[in-house]
């Protein structure tokens, strides 16, 4: 007889969960439903997908983090572990943290050796397979089933409000009525179980909160999507790659239902599949120098192949909008998993001197906001503009806030002249920069009959657009180029402080950290885990390149700065000293805090790598100086 | 560049068209190719052919990738935007504009390089695709602007100035053309001029795809004894098989030619293509047959020309996808912004 438990070892809306399965069993929409029950219950929750590049087959794995507190970036270890994939137990018995539970089905062979495997952890067999050969005859319903059997006994166990997963049953088989009742069968199934023969809960709880408020659970391409159809995006073209896919596919479903004349039927946005990326940005291109608001969707390698456009279109003037959903790496496998790794490719992106505009969405509710913005930056400053989003923000559900429009907004088209404006002008000089901003007045095809055509080519033309090759004129070019530059920091969005270390020490602090993009659902716990050692970090979220002058300013003010990010080379780190440099960014005060193994950062990954740093300073200057001759 | 007040005095010998413009109208800048190139005669065609169309000389998009005739569209409608993109990838910058505002002529200019070589892809993929434009590609056999390099579109055996033969079979870009589903095919010769601004003429007011290869001798690099696409060369061994002409609604078109049978295609705005057969055994209509005739008769080293193939009431991207009439370019917030009800419910289904 266990020892029963106590009742303030009970924890609530505080675990991490691991569902193993196996590729294209069904599993991914009973995991699915599993966090959606826990958000309804009002309890902040993120699932993770971490998934091969395969179809059917090979592993995958569903970690659901809850946590009453909002903490939702990833965290190491599993409290409860669902092992249903045979050729990956060892490695999830592993996985769970001592005292951990893990979930299995008792009827197969393996469940011994599991057994033996560890006696630090609690056994949890539920005879799955079995429970199901004598309720269901179909064999491939019998397989389906399997993942709501154990989605009853894991509601049974965790105190899952049953009501609420049967709810989510009803929704989801809205229309395909006949499956409701097995759905519900199979949950029994699974809840009576645990009931009748599994005994007491488990340590870990699920009560009902009020912690979710009006928030929403969504992703970050789907997000992206509906941003790009308020934003008034009309064309978009793309090639199917993961992890941007979802992201076309979003905006085709919304711009159906959202962008259907009602009379004709007819609908007020083309999305084409192009042959490759190359093409993809070429028709955005093209739509953005005639008019339309466009873009395209795509992830490391589909920017590596629009270098060339990308280059083309920074010098020709012409607005773009190019989501980069970035994963790890070239080929496949990897590629599956996250990274932040084309920082320095996109703001780059191209020959010839180039520096591209670039937004770094952290939630969905940002990349709803940055992608509807995204538009206007482009069309104001006649530039592409690049929001790097990734894997763990496009492809997993987040808790958001929920999405906001101003019903006052009116899209920034820029300086496009109409036929009116042209006929009350004496002269049109489309690279002149007349307002001092750097940006000069665009004409589209066919707006007027003789005032206003002229000839776009990427250099050798001067600020009326003839053609030439004189060094004066193109440099003279280059230099307005610049100036534009600074004129998006201006308009980019300001990068987000947070001097709560200041604010703690009464004084001003000298060490910060800055960071990015996805990394915000680690960072604000792994800045409390500091602060519980003593270590009081202001943060600077960066939110866009070019860099404003708070970013300039945050740098200034603090001796020590930890730049979180992941990939393996620091790249917004370079950039900073690379952008910054003649504003004082030295490389010595900016230390990188690294993670890049494909699987989203860790509050704890942070937290060890900045103590140790310290820690490691204070030995240092605690070491007594041993003078060297030479 | 300063609008300067177009002279009042027209020279008499200029005819005005159905809009009141004439020829000049239609023209663009002063050309810096090679002095006899025969891309400026195909540039020539075009002013013709949209001069005697009639057409509002700033209603085109004129598009193409990088080579000599890549330069070209800055030669004629200089009353229209023009993009000189990027090396093989016009058709892509083609598509998007033409999304963007449907109601514009699309006319995309490439190079033999720039739509058999590093293009051919995109080439292939916008014939598909069904771009409602005329793509016209100056094919002189060669990388006019890199000096004289062999292109796919080189006859094997041909040869190179310094007089070394092309070891590679040749990518004919019409049979290609064909082959994916164009409607409408022709091959012409920048030499012919009557029969250049017919198909020109046709291919602009063709509902959906058009295409024409012209062969446009490069007197620097491929224009010798021993070159298949020479001035001499095709003088001797062009073989027109259809001409073509447009002739608007309800105009009855005075026809210059001797004899041959003719055949009235009816187009969707209630225009017609008048198609002259020369050679009884040839038929338009007829894909396979084409592709077929176009193989035989290459293999006596003759180059057939004309209107090839011709298609007429076919969907085009606009259709296929479903567009809307008005130009996505003009399209404003009330029209794209699905607004704040559907947002409500866009959240609420996050919930
Ligand atoms: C990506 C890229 N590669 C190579 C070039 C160099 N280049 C310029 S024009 C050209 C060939 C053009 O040949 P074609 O399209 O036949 O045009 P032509 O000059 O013969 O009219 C090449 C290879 C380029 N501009 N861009
Ligand atoms: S090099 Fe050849 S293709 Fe280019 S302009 Fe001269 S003649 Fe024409
Ligand atoms: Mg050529």
């Amino acid at each position: 007889m266990k020892p029963a438990i106590k009742p303030k070892d009970i924890i609530y809306n505080d675990f991490v969960i691991r569902f193993a399965n196996v590729n294209g069993s069904g599993s991914a929409s009973a995991n699915g439903m599993f966090a959606h029950a826990i958000f309804r219950m009002g309890v902040p929750v993120t699932g993770r997908n971490i998934f091969p590049s395969n179809i059917q087959g090979l592993p995958t794995w569903f970690e659901v983090r809850v946590n009453e507190r909002g903490h939702l970036g990833r965290r190491d270890g599993a409290d409860i572990v669902v092992a249903m994939n045979a050729e990956t137990y060892v490695q999830d018995v592993d996985a769970l943290l001592p005292g951990g539970y893990l979930v299995f089905d008792s009827s197969k062979p393996m469940a011994r050796t599991l057994r033996a495997r560890r006696s630090d952890i609690h056994h949890i067999g539920i005879p799955i397979a079995n429970l199901l050969v004598h309720e269901f005859a179909d064999a491939k319903q019998r397989a389906l089933f399997k993942n709501i059997v154990y989605l009853g006994a894991l509601a049974e166990l965790l105190e899952i409000d049953m009501d609420v997963l049967k709810h989510m049953v009803d929704d989801q088989y809205r229309g395909k009525d006949a499956l409701i009742a097995p759905n519900y069968h199979a949950l029994d199934i699974g809840s009576g179980y645990a009931r009748d023969y599994l005994g007491e809960h488990l340590r870990f709880r699920v009560r009902p909160s009020d912690q979710v408020g009006n928030r929403i659970i969504v992703d970050g391409n789907t997000s992206a999507a509906l941003g790009a159809l308020y934003g008034g995006a009309s064309v978009c073209a793309w090639y199917p790659i993961t992890p941007s896919t979802s992201m076309a596919e979003a905006f085709e479903k919304y711009a159906a239902q959202h962008r259907k004349d009602p009379d004709s039927g007819q609908i007020k946005a083309a999305v084409v599949q192009a042959e490759d990326e190359l093409s993809a940005i070429g028709m955005v291109i093209g739509a953005g120098w005639n008019g339309a608001r466009a873009f395209t969707c795509t992830s490391g390698p589909g920017v590596s192949l629009m270098n060339e456009f990308l280059g083309l279109a920074y010098f020709a003037e012409i607005p773009a909008v190019l989501f980069d959903i970035q994963r790890a790496g070239p080929s496949t496998g990897m590629p599956t998993r996250t990274q932040q790794s084309d920082i320095l490719l996109s703001v780059y992106a191209s020959h010839g001197d180039t520096k591209q505009i670039v937004l770094l969405p952290s939630s969905p509710k940002e990349c709803f906001d940055f992608a509807a913005d995204a538009f206007d930056l482009a069309d104001r400053l006649q530039t592409p503009v690049l929001v790097l989003s990734d894997l763990d923000l496009g492809m997993n559900d987040h808790l958001s806030e929920p999405f906001e429009w101003d019903a006052e907004r009116r899209y920034d088209r820029g300086k496009v002249l109409s036929a009116d404006d042209l006929d009350r002008m004496d002269q049109f000089s489309r690279y002149l920069d007349v307002d001092g901003d750097g940006i000069g007045y665009r004409t589209l095809p066919g707006a007027h009959p003789d005032k206003g055509a002229f000839f776009t080519r990427g250099t050798s033309r001067d600020e009326h657009a003839a053609y030439t090759e004189a060094p004066e004129a193109y440099i003279r070019n280059m230099e307005r180029l610049l100036v534009k530059w600074d004129t998006a920091k201006t308009l980019v969005p300001k990068a987000e402080i947070d001097q709560r270390g200041t604010d703690a020490n009464a004084n001003a602090n000298d060490m910060g950290v800055i960071y990015y993009g996805s990394t915000e659902a680690a960072m604000g716990e792994a800045l409390e885990l500091l602060s519980e050692r003593g270590i009081q970090l202001d943060a600077m979220r960066i939110r866009a390149v070019p860099f404003g002058d708070e970013v300039v300013r945050f740098i200034a003010a603090h001796e020590t700065l930890f730049v979180v990010e992941q990939n393996r080379d620091g790249q917004m780190r370079q950039l900073l000293i690379a952008e910054l440099g003649e504003h004082g960014v030295a490389s010595q005060s900016l230390h990188s805090i690294l993670y890049y193994g494909g699987l989203a950062i860790s509050a704890g990954e942070i937290y060890e790598q900045i103590l140790s740093w310290i820690e490691e300073q204070m030995r240092e200057r605690m070491r007594p100086r041993v003078l060297k001759f030479s | 560049m300063t609008f300067v007040a177009k002279p009042t005095a027209r020279h008499p010998s200029l005819k005005i068209n159905e809009i009141g413009l004439t020829r000049r109208d239609y023209e663009g800048s002063v050309s810096t190719l090679c002095a006899g190139c025969g891309h400026d005669s195909v540039s020539a065609a075009i002013v013709s052919a949209c001069a005697e169309l009639g057409l509002p000389p700033h209603k085109f998009l004129k598009i193409s990738g990088i080579g000599c005739s890549s330069k070209t569209p800055n030669y004629f409608l200089g009353h229209s935007h023009g993009f000189n993109s990027v090396h093989g990838r016009m058709p892509s910058v083609a598509t998007g504009a033409s999304l963007a505002n449907k109601e514009l002529y699309c006319l995309g200019i490439s190079g033999d390089g720039d739509s058999a070589s590093i293009g051919f892809g995109q080439f292939a993929h916008i014939v598909r695709r069904r771009i409602n434009m005329l793509y016209i590609v100056d094919n002189n056999g060669t990388y006019g602007l890199t000096k004289g390099q062999f292109s796919a579109t080189n006859d094997l055996g041909s040869t190179s100035k310094r007089g070394v033969p092309n070891l590679y079979e040749p990518i004919d870009l019409v049979s290609m053309a064909m082959q994916i589903g164009a409607t409408f095919v022709a091959r012409s010769f920048s030499g012919d001029k009557r029969q250049l601004v017919g198909l020109i003429k046709a291919g602009l007011m063709h509902r959906g795809f058009s295409f024409i290869d012209v062969i446009s001798p490069c007197v620097a690099f491929n224009n010798h004894n021993g070159s298949t696409k020479s001035f001499a060369h095709m003088r001797n061994m062009q073989r027109e098989v259809v001409s073509a002409d447009y002739v608007a609604p309800q105009v009855e078109m005075q026809i210059d030619y001797a004899a041959g049978e003719t055949e009235d295609v009816t187009m969707p705005d209630g225009a017609h293509l008048r198609l002259r057969k020369l050679h009884s055994d040839y038929d338009p209509h007829d894909r396979l047959h084409a592709i077929n005739y176009l193989g035989e008769r290459g293999r006596e080293g003759e180059v057939v020309t004309g209107l090839l193939y011709v298609k007429s009431d076919t969907e085009n991207t606009h259709d296929i996808l479903n567009l809307v009439d008005t130009p996505l370019n003009s399209l404003d917030e009330e029209d794209l912004c699905p607004g704040l009800d559907a947002l409500e419910s866009i959240n609420q289904s996050f919930r």
